[in-house]
């Protein structure tokens, strides 16, 4: 059985922003912010059609600055929030925003795409989230799972927690605390735990990794030395509590268990440059992608630390009730991997579509065996898990 | 003529013998009966006059005067002739005179024998008679004497009856003493008691239906049962050595008591005595400590070959003594005695285990031989005697001699890690300007050399448990297993492993939690050892090894040499990778704040290279002068460095203009993209952080592509003003200078610099490119 081939989309802009329209359950959407000094700067809307293969794209002006981050409200499909980088002569300040697109496309619309250069539309402003006292915003999380009245920011060495007021018109600063310590200390990225009631958070700042408790803004856990050098990206595990995975300068992945810091549960060394971003699926956690400054993505599977550390538990009726047309098919391909179960901690596959530094892999929201990658010229490569090995942990 | 007078004087019969051998000459008739005489004991000489007649010979019996008249002619002058003429006729008269002589004489003597005869006749008439008349008288003499023993022969028998009484007699005599000479011995010779009741015994177990015989037995019985009373009593209280003990058994059982009875009770008291040495070895051993507490226990106060020799000459001599004596006591039957040894064996072995456990640090290794070789050796005689015991002192051999190993195997890791040590702190120590301290090579050849060294001298240590005069070095353990299993396993295998092991655990291990991390220099070293290790150390000791060693054919299967090499290489390659990324970081740690702290768009035109750039240069200088004492030098691509340098000129005087045109262009965006893509499309993917070569341009390769590629990562991340761009422009250019030299391609080197400066022009606000023969400049100043 072939795996269809990725599907690539190019920008005119280089890009580091990528994030899937998390409200959205049905559709494969992925927005892309762009980054240009020059330029007006744009959001693309990127909708992935995965029965004909076919990407439909529309582009929302972003007109106050290059995009650094972007996320998504869990909760409205038509809102988001960006970190932007504001340019005067002699200053760059990074700010961020919440912005709610416009209507119609917050469930894509199917125009063709060669008439929407000439329509782009522009975002509208909700509220601007004051960092005049905070410094330079490096990301903004919003509540997994909530109702879209929460997020937090990392500003340089501050922890923001805000409330959105008044249908996101209004951002009040609720909580917030500082890192102090030696030296000019800079949050690099955070991730917001779907466990705990999402009262924890977790943030990496040069080499360390430290877990915050959202409710006292306290610390919770701090993991010195989690790499050898800068830590550039983590994620929770969706479906173990105490899981993270961390990537940094190092090359390396590393798995943590919170409750136990003093070693990680496991390392993956796969890349040869520096690890941006990692991502665990948001279904099957076994499935953890890497996208890294050497061009490449890695899609691994970490069966022994997973949730379902010994596959998925099928019994054969149910086996036996399964669709017939995938009878056949399925006693043909899956043999080998029936074979050698469990299935070994490996690496997937490699994906080599990009051309220069990945900065940023995202799972779909809808669709659990899609991702997107995006790397810095502009190039958004749209690719699935095999389908052998997707069948192997679905069955 | 004395003879002829001896002959006539006694007038015996042979007197023809002296002529004979006094005149030769003549004697022809003489000589005829000698003649087979002298054939066969001269058979030679007889046989060749016969066969050779020589006519011409004068004396001899073929003699032909015609011939020899002929010859004698023809052959001689005259002179000759003449005075053979007057020879021959000299010879003829003293014949003649001869001759004459001899009938002179021979006449007398032929007188004086008739007298003689004539004698001898008148005498032997006279004789005959006085025979008869002894005769005569003989036969008178004979019936007389038949008269007298006749007469005597009753007399004679009633003697011979009185001698058989009084002999008889003399024995019951004895016979009734018995008793008070078995009194009187039994006290003191208690052995001379038993001999003598020994001999009475049976007269008196004949006798016994008699009263007075049984009153006699019955009084010996009652001394003897004493008497094996007083010799039980002896046997049990008393401390008795072996040999009283065996004498004391011996008697006993003379004195019919049970045997059963007997062996148990030799057996306790010989194991009585044989506990007593046991207890006295055991005295010597420090008291067994079950907790621990005492972290050292005081050095045992005799070496181990001492103990050894007091344990096998006192105990193993005691019981191989006993239990000899036990076997000639009670015959075959050694059910008791076997249990009894085995166990008395096993307490002695766990003895000397506890002894031998005391022998912690390395000690003399020859002693300990030496003891273990005793203690086989002594306990060979017992073993005959014990056969099951054989098994435990062996194994008790087998695993001292293992124990040993591996404390050799630790004190070649402690060793090995104190040579690594020593070369830390060379590394580390301060060093005066100007005043080198000693170089990696030379730190390295005194590494690799003092721990081939101890290696070497650990397996001498080693091989004294096999050697040729060791007893128990014949042993199938030690000519099979122990050469394969322990030594070339346990220790050199194990040790190589171990290096290996060690070293990569310099690379895998602490860099990043905490523990303080290993100089680079130190892991360059190492990993130049685990190559040498690899190329040709590792086949080198074992072909040592297999040499002092030579392992069994059928023996357990062996780690191959190609397996070593292959982990020592794996080590290698990750001790040398670990390098790269080690230095690789160092250079990017710096060109990262550089990058990170700088004001990009508030700064003011550049007038220098920045100093970050100068130290990068200098850092990679360093590096390459380090990698350079320890590697070769590696291939370049094919490119000599006049050509090279061309090429270089050409791009750099190109690319100004040529790669910055479109990025400032307003109306093109996409070009920039096509440009550089349609540039990737050709050279191909750089792997930053990937396995090196063991040369050095393939090590410093490896560095400038982790810090160039640092240099652009962290310059995307910034935002730049028209100076922040041309800063960036001149650092590149000073690089571009200064790196390609140590670069395998210097293409890698060039295409990460122009990404570098493609992405600085692409984060920059004010995107105006400085004159090239302005940044030219300023490199050539700076």
């Amino acid at each position: 059985m072939e795996d269809d081939a990725p599907v690539i989309y190019g920008l005119e802009f280089q890009a580091r922003a990528l994030t899937p329209q998390t409200a959205e359950t049905d559709a494969i959407r992925f927005l892309v912010g762009t980054q240009s000094l020059r330029y007006d700067n744009q959001i693309h809307i990127i909708d992935f059609d995965d029965e004909n293969n076919i990407i439909n794209k529309n582009v929302l002006l972003h007109q106050v600055g290059e995009i650094w981050h972007i996320s998504t409200s869990p909760a409205d499909k038509g809102v988001l929030a960006t970190c932007y980088n504001k340019t005067s002569d002699t200053k760059v300040m990074t700010c961020a925003a919440v912005w709610r697109m416009p209507k119609e496309l917050e469930s894509g619309s199917h125009e063709s795409p060669d008439d929407s250069s000439s329509n782009t539309q522009t975002l509208e402003l909700l509220c601007h989230l004051d960092n005049t006292a905070h410094g330079n915003m490096a990301c903004v999380m919003w509540e997994p799972m909530g109702d879209g009245k929460k997020i937090i920011s990392l500003a340089d060495n501050n922890i923001l927690l805000w409330d959105l007021e008044e249908s996101s018109a209004k951002a009040v600063l609720s909580s917030s605390a500082a890192l102090e310590g030696k030296g000019q200390l800079k949050f690099t990225s955070g991730r917001w735990s779907p466990h705990h009631n999402c009262t924890q958070i977790a943030t990496a700042n040069d080499t360390t990794v430290r877990g915050w408790d959202t409710r006292s803004m306290r610390q919770i856990y701090c993991i010195e030395n989690a790499h050898g050098q800068l830590v550039r990206d983590l994620d929770f595990n969706p479906n173990k509590q105490y899981y993270l995975a961390s990537c940094g300068d190092d090359c390396k992945v590393k798995f943590w268990d919170t409750r136990n810091v003093t070693e990680p549960v496991k390392t993956l060394e796969e890349h040869s440059h520096w690890v941006w971003n990692v991502r665990y699926n948001h279904s099957h956690d076994q499935l953890i992608l890497t996208g890294s400054s050497d061009s490449r993505v890695i899609l691994s599977n970490m069966v022994s630390i997973s949730s379902e550390p010994f596959g998925h538990m099928v019994d054969d009726d149910e086996l036996s009730d399964q669709e017939d047309q995938h009878q056949e098919e399925k006693i043909f391909v899956y043999r080998p991997f029936r074979i050698k179960e469990p299935l070994q901690d490996s690496v997937i596959a490699t994906y080599e579509e990009h051309e220069d530094s990945v900065y940023a892999v995202e799972w779909s929201s809808a669709d659990p065996w899609l991702f997107a990658s995006l790397s810095y010229d502009g190039r958004l490569v749209i690719n699935r898990v095999p389908r052998a090995l997707k069948y192997h942990i679905l069955l | 003529m004395a003879a002829v007078t001896a002959g006539s004087g006694s007038g015996s019969g042979p007197a023809g013998s002296p002529e004979a051998t006094g005149g030769s000459t003549g004697g022809g008739g003489w000589r005829r009966p000698h003649g087979p005489l002298q054939r066969y004991y001269g058979p030679s000489t007889a046989e060749a006059a016969e066969a050779s007649p020589d006519p011409t010979d004068i004396n001899g019996p073929h003699f032909d005067p015609e011939v020899f008249m002929t010859k004698v002619r023809n052959e001689c002058p005259l002179g000759q002739l003449l005075a053979r003429e007057a020879a021959l006729g000299r010879e003829i008269r003293a014949l003649d005179s001869d001759m004459q002589t001899l009938l002179y004489e021979n006449y007398n003597k032929f007188i004086s024998a008739t007298d003689t005869i004539r004698k001898m006749k008148v005498d032997f008439r006279h004789m005959e008679a006085e025979m008869d008349d002894l005769a005569a008288n003989m036969a008178a003499i004979s019936a007389s004497s038949a008269r007298v023993s006749a007469a005597l022969q009753d007399r004679h028998r009633r003697g011979a009856q009185l001698a058989g009484v009084q002999a008889l007699l003399r024995k019951l005599q004895a016979l009734v003493e018995v008793p008070g000479r078995l009194r009187c011995w039994a006290g003191t010779e208690p052995a001379r008691a038993l001999r003598c009741h020994a001999r009475a015994r049976a007269v008196l177990r004949h006798y016994r239906h008699l009263p007075s015989f049984r009153a006699i037995e019955d009084e010996s019985h009652a001394i003897m049962a004493d008497l094996a009373q007083r010799l039980r009593t002896r046997l049990r209280e008393e401390k008795l050595d072996p040999k009283e003990l065996t004498e004391c058994v011996e008697m006993l059982l003379q004195l019919e008591e049970p045997a059963e009875e007997l062996s148990e009770e030799f057996l306790s008291q010989a194991g009585a005595r044989l506990e007593a040495e046991l207890a006295a070895l055991e005295a010597e051993l420090p008291t067994a400590d079950p907790s621990g507490t005492a972290t050292t226990p005081p050095p045992p106060a005799s070496d181990i070959l001492d103990f050894v020799d007091r344990g096998s000459s006192a105990f193993v001599g005691t019981l191989c003594q006993l239990a000899s004596s036990y076997r000639a006591l009670f015959g075959g039957d050694t059910g008791r005695l076997e249990p009894f040894a085995a166990a008395l064996a096993t307490r002695y072995f766990a003895l000397l285990e506890r002894r031998l456990a005391l022998e912690r640090g390395l000690g003399d290794t020859s002693l300990l031989v030496r003891a273990l070789d005793r203690f086989h050796r002594r306990l060979r005689a017992l073993l005959e005697l014990l056969p099951a015991g054989a098994d435990a002192a062996a194994a008790l051999v087998a695993r001292a001699a293992r124990e040993r190993v591996d404390r050799y195997l630790r004190a070649l890791q402690t060793f090995f890690l104190g040579c690594l040590g020593d070369v830390r702190q060379a590394l580390a120590a301060p060093r005066p300007p100007g005043k080198e301290g000693p170089g990696l090579p030379d730190l390295l050849a005194t590494l690799a050399a003092s721990v081939l060294g101890q290696l070497k001298a650990v397996l001498a240590y080693v091989q004294l448990f096999t050697a040729r005069d060791v007893a128990f070095a014949s042993l199938p353990y030690f000519k099979g297993e122990f050469c394969v299993t322990a030594v070339r396993e346990g220790l050199v295998v194990a040790f190589v492993r171990w290096l290996c092991r060690t070293a990569r655990g310099f690379a895998d291990g602490p860099a990043e939690r905490g523990a303080p991390a290993a100089p680079p220099a130190l892991l360059l070293l190492l990993a130049r050892l685990c190559l040498d290790y690899e190329n040709s150390t590792i086949s080198y000791i074992l072909t040592l090894t297999d040499e002092q060693f030579p392992p069994q054919d059928s023996g357990p299967a062996v780690t191959p040499g190609p397996a070593l090499c292959a982990e020592a290489r794996a080590a290698a390659q990750r001790l040398l990778d670990h390098y790269v990324q080690v230095q690789g970081a160092a250079v990017a740690q710096m060109l990262r704040k550089s990058v990170e702290t700088r004001d990009w768009l508030g700064t003011v035109e550049p007038r220098n290279v920045r100093a970050v750039m100068k130290r990068v240069v200098e850092d990679i200088t360093a590096i390459d002068v380090q990698v350079g004492q320890l590697f070769e030098e590696g291939v370049r691509r094919a490119q000599s460095s006049d050509s090279s340098r061309r090429a270089f000129s050409v791009y750099s005087s190109s690319r100004a203009p040529g790669r910055y045109a479109p990025s400032y262009t307003p109306s093109a965006p996409m070009d920039t993209h096509l440009l550089s893509n349609i540039q990737k499309l050709f050279s191909e993917r750089i792997d930053i952080f990937s396995p090196v070569e063991f040369n050095k341009v393939s090590v410093l390769t490896g560095i400038i592509k982790i810090s160039l590629k640092t240099l652009l990562e962290c310059v995307r991340l910034r935002t730049l003003g028209r100076f922040g761009l041309q800063q960036v422009q001149v650092d590149g250019h000073y690089l571009q200078l200064y790196l390609w030299r140590f670069a395998s391609d210097e293409r890698v080197v060039q295409g990460l610099l122009d990404e570098v400066a493609a992405s600085a022009a692409h984060r920059c606000l004010d995107p105006v490119p400085m004159e090239h023969s302005v940044v030219e400049l300023i490199c050539e100043r700076g």
